[in-house]
Order: structure tokens, then C-alpha cells, then sequence
């Protein structure tokens, strides 16, 4: 499955939902939203949120900022 | 003083008037250190993308100390939309949904877009966030500000990361003599001068980063600015003497020796 995540194309394997592309990537310590197509995905909803090829996410964190 | 003399944003409350940012330390153990001996109680942060390629990297939360309320900030954003976005996104982290409004219109001078700023803000108060709107030192958008549903409204003192203090003092007060909500300067503030100067002449708190950040000694700084803070604002209480404009004796005019 390809997805653009933070603007990069990448091709993902075995990994369905938002829950597991986090793992995947090894970002769910980091990761404190989610963006699918625009739309925002609240944590609760990581597990059951299913992905699909060309889906366009945003994945981002908290930094230092003033 | 600090218990009875709370600071209400909404429906936060806060003890230390003091706000501070969370950029430009050299490490995360000094901004750390640093938030600690500033005694706040509200920090900001920005959002940004998770760094793909550096997926260990630790997380900024892991040195906010716990009991610290975290306001996100829309910094960067330069359309309504995108603020919205942010916010949208900082709210569905669990952290509450306080959002430091930023609508940038000017590059050079990260001077606000006033304009954009009331639409996003009636906008994100229309969802239910609680929206502290950095905005430049003008009254009438202070008002604007206020009936677009802002809790609290934060002048510039003057440009972000420029240290160069509260240029315009009288902007600041008449301000605050038109709004009810919160007045907080941020940005601009250099030294401990310039925040006790804020809290003196009547704002409700200031909001620091870069001072406090790119000090030498940004742990001893943030310690002067908390008192700074604390000073101005008892000063503020306390209420000043009026200025005169000439001499006026300290001392008894009466009784002076050698005199007839």
C-alpha cells in the first residue's frame, strides 16, 4: 500500500489501520495526533481506523515553541 | 499574594503570572530546569511533523514537568485554515483545548495578520477552544478580539525573539481599559525590566521564551523573571505614586539649623 505520510511517498506492507502504521514506524511514544485526508483522527479511534492505498497522513508532535 | 491572586483564562486558572515558551534551549534538561525556576504554571509548544527518519527520538513532553497546563501554539500559520488545522489537531493530543492563536501576516516582523486572526478566532471559539490570540498592540482589535470570543488577548510588546521590550506602553494600557478578558504581552520581552515594566503598568501576565531561552544563564533568568513578575504585579497592586514634575522634599522643610 502507498501512502504519503508527512509529504513522503512511502510503501507500507501488512499494516492496516493508524494504530499499526504508528508502531510501524516506531513514532507512537512521539506521535500525539493524526491527520487522514485532512481529517483528524482522535486517539481513541487509532485502533479501528483503517487505511487505504494512497491515503495522505500527517503525523505530528509536540516541539519547543513560544 | 500567589492564592489570592489568581489568574483566570477561561476556565483555567493559574497561580504564577508568568508564561514561558519552549524553543531554543540548548537541551531539553535546561528548559526543563529552566521551567521549574520560573515557577509557571502554562508553557507553550508548537505542533510539528514526526521526524520519519529519527524515529527513537525522545518526546519534548518527557521534560514538561506534569503539574505544567501546555497551551499549542498555531505558530507559522499564515491562513485561517491552517491555524484551524493545528488547533484541531493539538486538542485531539488529550491536553486540553487551549490554543495560542498565531496568524502570521508579515514574514520579517512575524507581525500578526489582524484580519485573519478575528475570523480564526470567532471561528475556534465557535468549536469550543479556549483562544489566546497574540495580536499587535491595537485597542480597537483588542475589542474586535474580545467580542470574537478571544479568553484572552496578548499584545506584542514587540517583535517575537527581538528582546527589545514593551515599545509601546500606552497601547498596552489602553487595552487593558477596553477589554474585560486577560492581557498578556507576549513577545518582545528582553530582561526582567521589561516584564516587570508589563506587570506594573496593568497586564494580567507576559508570556517568555527567547529571553529566558538564549540568556547565558537561561535557569538564573528564568528565576529573575519570576520575580520580575511577581514584583511588578505587587507594584501594580500596590498602586504607584503619581509623578510629579519637580522636586518634592523627603525630608522636613522646617527645623533647619544655623537659620534664623
Amino acid at each position: 500500500m502507498q501512502l504519503t505520510i508527512n509529504g513522503e511517498v512511502r510503501t507500507v506492507a501488512e499494516v492496516d489501520t493508524v494504530a499499526a502504521l504508528l508502531d510501524h514506524l516506531g513514532v507512537t511514544h512521539q506521535a500525539v495526533a493524526v491527520m487522514v485526508n485532512g481529517a483528524v483522527i482522535p486517539r481513541e479511534r487509532y485502533a479501528s481506523t483503517f487505511l487505504a492505498d494512497s491515503d495522505a497522513l500527517e503525523i505530528v508532535r509536540f516541539v519547543g515553541g513560544g | 499574594m500567589e492564592r489570592d491572586d489568581q489568574l483566570a483564562v477561561g476556565s483555567y486558572r493559574f497561580g504564577s503570572r508568568l508564561f514561558v515558551g519552549t524553543g531554543k534551549y540548548q537541551s531539553w534538561e535546561t528548559m526543563q530546569a529552566a521551567i521549574e525556576a520560573s515557577g509557571t504554571e502554562l508553557v507553550t509548544v508548537a505542533l510539528r511533523r514526526v521526524n520519519l527518519d529519527n524515529p527513537a527520538e525522545p518526546s519534548l513532553l518527557d521534560f514538561i514537568p506534569k503539574s505544567v497546563q501546555l497551551l499549542p501554539n498555531t505558530a507559522g500559520c499564515h491562513t485561517v485554515e491552517e491555524a484551524l488545522a493545528v488547533a484541531e489537531l493539538a486538542r485531539a493530543s488529550g491536553i486540553g483545548d487551549l490554543i495560542k492563536l498565531e496568524v502570521i501576516g508579515d514574514d520579517p516582523l512575524l507581525w500578526p495578520d489582524p484580519i485573519a486572526t478575528v475570523e480564526a478566532t470567532e471561528r475556534l471559539s465557535d468549536r469550543g477552544f479556549t483562544v489566546m490570540v497574540y495580536t499587535s498592540p491595537d485597542p480597537v482589535l483588542a475589542v474586535r478580539l474580545e467580542r470574537a470570543g478571544a479568553a484572552a488577548v496578548m499584545p506584542l510588546g514587540s517583535p517575537i525573539g527581538s528582546g527589545r521590550g514593551v515599545l509601546d506602553t500606552e497601547s498596552v494600557l489602553r487595552i487593558k481599559e477596553r477589554v474585560a478578558v486577560p492581557v498578556v504581552v507576549d513577545a518582545g520581552i528582553g530582561g526582567p525590566a521589561d516584564a516587570a515594566l508589563a506587570m506594573e503598568i496593568g497586564a494580567d501576565a507576559v508570556l517568555i521564551n527567547t529571553a529566558i531561552a538564549k540568556a547565558r544563564d537561561p535557569v538564573a533568568m528564568a528565576r529573575a523573571m519570576r520575580l520580575a513578575v511577581e514584583a511588578g504585579r505587587m507594584g501594580y497592586l500596590a498602586g504607584r505614586m503619581a509623578p510629579q514634575p519637580a522636586a518634592v522634599p523627603s525630608s522636613p522643610t522646617t527645623g533647619m539649623i544655623g537659620r534664623p
